[in-house]
């Protein structure tokens, strides 16, 4: 099943990625191709878009039409790619850092259209490309190479920073929940607007070794014990979810979708030539 | 430079002159004559300084700004103080009524024309201004021909305001003709 | 012919009609004084002709979004100005590297920083050539006059589409938002290139190898069924990244190339009263109109002066500017800067001229008779 997989989606002569050993990222891509090949998507009409980071590296092993493109900028490119050729079918595959820091601008606006674009956040709490410096989700306290002394920023809850903005699908899911991740993105894919995917991976080379977290192991061990699945925790009092994080789905609403409401000028005024 | 008219429109922005010099450089057009148009204003959409530009000529048209005009018009205050020292020294000057001249020694043609006040209480819109100013300047410098600029006027102005339009031309061209006779 | 359209039309509104000749299906943007004029108009007429506008939330996104529209298969171009041309950079630096064809309109105002907003300038004259970081090919076309900014718009899409690479057409605010008599050229006058596409979707398909006799490699639209990888790091012809020095090398220096050896085709001048001159005047943008009035002057005066019009600034007309220092050993460049296209005369030109500058920053353009007193001083 799994070879399967990787012929009908991968590029076999691209891999093996160039992951570190333990990095969840691999999880996640898994997750992603499994869900498009779920939905049996057109894979002629799949287009993954990448910013900078260790996520990016993503749309090079996937056979798609893939685009690598600036830090920040992946949400600017897609959008582009989306408007000019609404058929295509757009994912954003992107970072903590690459999508809340540098590109934070342009994630707030995209989720503001309700363009459809299928974002993923490969998020691992760190900057890992460039050795382990901190980002926008590592928590306050943490440790990175640029806080040395730790962390006194308060970290996004990326789902909530994207709902408020306009999106019209959120979800978090983990490295460790695979199977639940993969319906999450199925679910991302299925709605017709600005989706989000918190994907919670795990750095043990970088986030892990300046934090102490142990092994892949541990780290992984961490996601399960810590998660929360979001309809358990709508019943527990609040005390029981302190140090928890939540997963699972947040919204899921039907709104008009931008390249249709632009199809609608287009049909309203365009003249016949 | 054969026959080469340089015109500065000056006064506050919002009182359409850019749309002023527009209309005077396609009425040029509309003669069969060369002519550029173009503007300077500041920050502000609504009051401060502005001012349009229009050369006309029989010829190409290198230089595309007003160095020295031959025609100058000043509707505030402000703008004739800015704008008078590039008049040609035997340039024409037209100046709205509310504005104080100073005394010059200058051979300039000056013509103290109620511009404003006519469009208000006259023409019944203060905003017709513009084109009671094309109007006056017509009948003073003959540098378009009455059919063009009628037809310029119309071409540019929203519908349903074509009588008026018209009108507030016919102002001028009598507000000049009275200035004339002074 | 004679059925052509005579209009009195603003430069950028020329730069819009230009575009929309040349096939322009895209625009996306960011407003900035003096080129909104141009997003305005897109966000009008595009519609109309089953485009595409997109206003962007900044001028980053801006060109990414336009780099984005042409991947997809549709021609693009968006405009800015000098700061937003500065937040441009990087993209314009990945468009080329990518070769990514599209159009940048810069309506050149004067800066640094915000400057000011309303007034003229060319200051961007070496920031369109060195702006993005890394060496990297410059076609950059700058027209003297709102025909020619419609011609050289569609001049500047065709160049693109053909060597694969953004265009920038450095506009000035005096050219941008003039309005003069322009006769429009109909349709089946107007040449159009459309970039070469892949003919054969197999495995044997590289985006990015150069076939025996081809100019760039041919380019597939997203979603036409080629499964390619763009990327701004080297890569190989297949699109893949590679830290091979041979590799990294040779793309760099193939898309310099591709340039450097067709600048014949690419680079556009006028000269004038060149014959017997004995001081030549090299000028581009709103500041050309200024020369050739006071070159007429001049000429009236008796004094020997020549003309040359710069429409394609980047690639530098080298060639031809050299050859002139063999009868003219004096030039002067007048520009709305403190003396930038100077130093790339100075250095074609060598020891063979004596080169001078005229350089003007208050927001003003630069007037003939200023042009004359100079013309007087050096001859």
């Amino acid at each position: 099943m799994s070879s399967q997989l990787i012929k009908n989606n991968f590029r076999n002569d691209r891999l093996p990625h160039i992951w570190c050993p333990g990095c969840g990222h691999g999880i996640i891509m898994k997750s992603m191709a499994q869900a498009i090949e779920n939905l049996n998507l057109d894979k002629q009409k799949v287009c993954v878009i990448s910013g900078i980071g260790c996520s990016s590296r993503a749309p090079g092993y996937l056979d798609f039409n893939t685009l690598h493109t600036t830090h920040g900028r992946a949400l600017a490119f897609a959008t582009g790619v989306k408007l000019a050729n609404p058929e295509l079918k757009v994912i954003v595959v992107t970072g903590d850092g690459d999508c809340t820091a540098i590109g934070g601008n342009h994630l707030i606006h995209t989720a503001r259209r309700n363009i459809d674009i299928t974002t993923i956040v490969f998020n691992n709490n760190i900057y890992g490309m460039t050795g382990g410096q901190y980002s926008p989700t590592t928590p306050t306290n943490d440790f990175g190479t640029t806080a040395p002394f730790g962390n006194i920023d308060k970290a996004f809850d990326i789902c909530k920073l994207a709902e408020a903005a306009g999106a019209t699908y959120t979800a978090r899911g983990t490295a460790y929940h695979a199977n639940q991740l993969t319906k999450i993105i199925e679910n991302a894919l299925k709605n017709n607007g600005f989706s989000l995917v918190d994907a919670i991976s795990i750095c043990p080379t970088y986030y892990g070794r300046k934090n102490k977290k142990g092994t892949a192991v541990s780290m992984m061990n961490y996601l399960k014990d810590f998660a929360v699945d979001a309809k358990a925790a709508d019943k527990l009092p609040p005390e029981k979810l302190q140090d928890k994080f939540i997963i699972g789905e947040f919204k899921n609403t039907v709104e008009p979708e931008y390249t249709e409401e632009y199809m609608k000028i287009i049909k309203k005024y365009q003249k016949e030539r | 430079m054969v026959n080469q008219k340089e015109i500065r429109l000056s006064g506050s922005g919002g009182q359409g002159l850019i749309l002023g010099g527009i209309i005077l450089a396609e009425a040029a057009l509309l003669d069969g004559k060369n002519a550029i148009q173009s503007q300077s204003y500041g920050p502000e959409a609504r009051g401060g300084a502005s001012k349009a530009e229009v050369i006309i000529s029989d010829d190409t048209i290198d230089y595309p700004k007003v160095e020295k005009a031959d025609l100058l018009l000043a509707l505030t205050d402000k703008a004739y103080h800015k704008y008078i020292k590039t008049l040609k020294d035997d340039g024409i000057l037209i100046i709205d009524s509310n504005i104080e001249l100073d005394d010059t020694d200058k051979a300039y043609k000056i013509l103290q024309v109620p511009i404003i006040q006519s469009a208000s209480e006259k023409i019944g819109k203060a905003m017709v201004a513009n084109i009671v100013a094309l109007g006056v300047i017509r009948a003073v410098t003959d540098v378009v021909t009455e059919e063009a600029l009628e037809n310029a006027v119309l071409k540019r102005v929203p519908k349903g305001t074509e009588e008026l339009n018209k009108a507030a031309l016919q102002e001028g061209y009598l507000l000049a003709k009275a200035s004339k006779n002074k | 012919m004679s059925n052509r359209q005579i209009k009195l039309m603003q430069g950028n509104e020329a730069c819009v009609e230009g575009a929309l000749a040349a096939g322009m299906k895209f625009y996306a943007g960011y407003p900035i004084t003096p080129s909104t004029e141009i997003a305005e108009l897109c966000s009008q007429k595009l519609p109309v002709v089953g485009g595409k506008f997109i206003q962007m939330e900044d001028e980053i996104a801006g060109m990414a979004a336009t780099i984005g529209g042409s991947l997809a298969g549709l021609k693009s171009m968006t405009a800015t100005s000098g700061p937003g041309f500065s937040l441009k950079q990087e993209n314009i630096g990945y468009a080329a590297l990518t070769e990514v064809p599209c159009v940048i309109v810069d309506v050149q105002r004067a800066g640094p920083s915000t400057g000011l907003p309303t007034a003229p300038s060319q200051g961007d004259i070496m920031q369109a050539k060195w702006g993005t970081h890394g060496d990297h090919p410059v076609i950059a076309l700058s027209p003297t006059s709102v025909r020619e900014t419609f011609d050289l718009t569609v001049k500047a899409f065709n160049l693109s589409e053909k060597y694969r690479t953004p265009v920038l057409l450095m506009l000035d605010e005096i050219v941008g938002h003039m309005r003069e008599k322009i006769e429009i050229p109909n349709l089946d006058e107007i040449e159009v290139f459309d970039r070469v596409k892949p003919k054969v979707c197999d495995d044997s398909y590289r985006a990015y190898r150069v076939e025996e006799g081809q100019l760039v490699p041919p380019m597939a639209a997203f979603g036409e069924g080629f499964h390619f990888h763009v990327t701004g790091l080297m890569h190989d012809e297949y699109g893949f990244p590679s830290n091979d020095s041979e590799v990294a090398d040779k793309l760099l220096r193939r898309i310099m190339d591709k340039i450097d050896n067709n600048v014949d085709d690419i680079v556009i001048f006028e000269e004038e009263f060149t014959e017997d001159a004995e001081l030549l005047i090299l000028a581009y943008g709103g500041t050309y109109r200024s020369a050739r009035s006071a070159v007429k002057k001049a000429r009236s005066e008796g004094l020997k002066v020549g003309l040359f019009k710069a429409l394609t600034i980047w690639p530098f007309p080298e060639t031809r500017v050299k050859e002139l220092t063999n009868n003219i050993k004096k030039i002067l460049v007048p520009e709305l800067n403190l003396g930038q296209y100077v130093q790339e005369v100075e250095r074609v030109v060598k020891n063979t001229a004596d080169v001078y500058s005229l350089g003007k920053v208050n927001g003003e353009a630069i007037t003939p008779d200023e042009i004359l007193a100079k013309i007087r001083e050096v001859l």
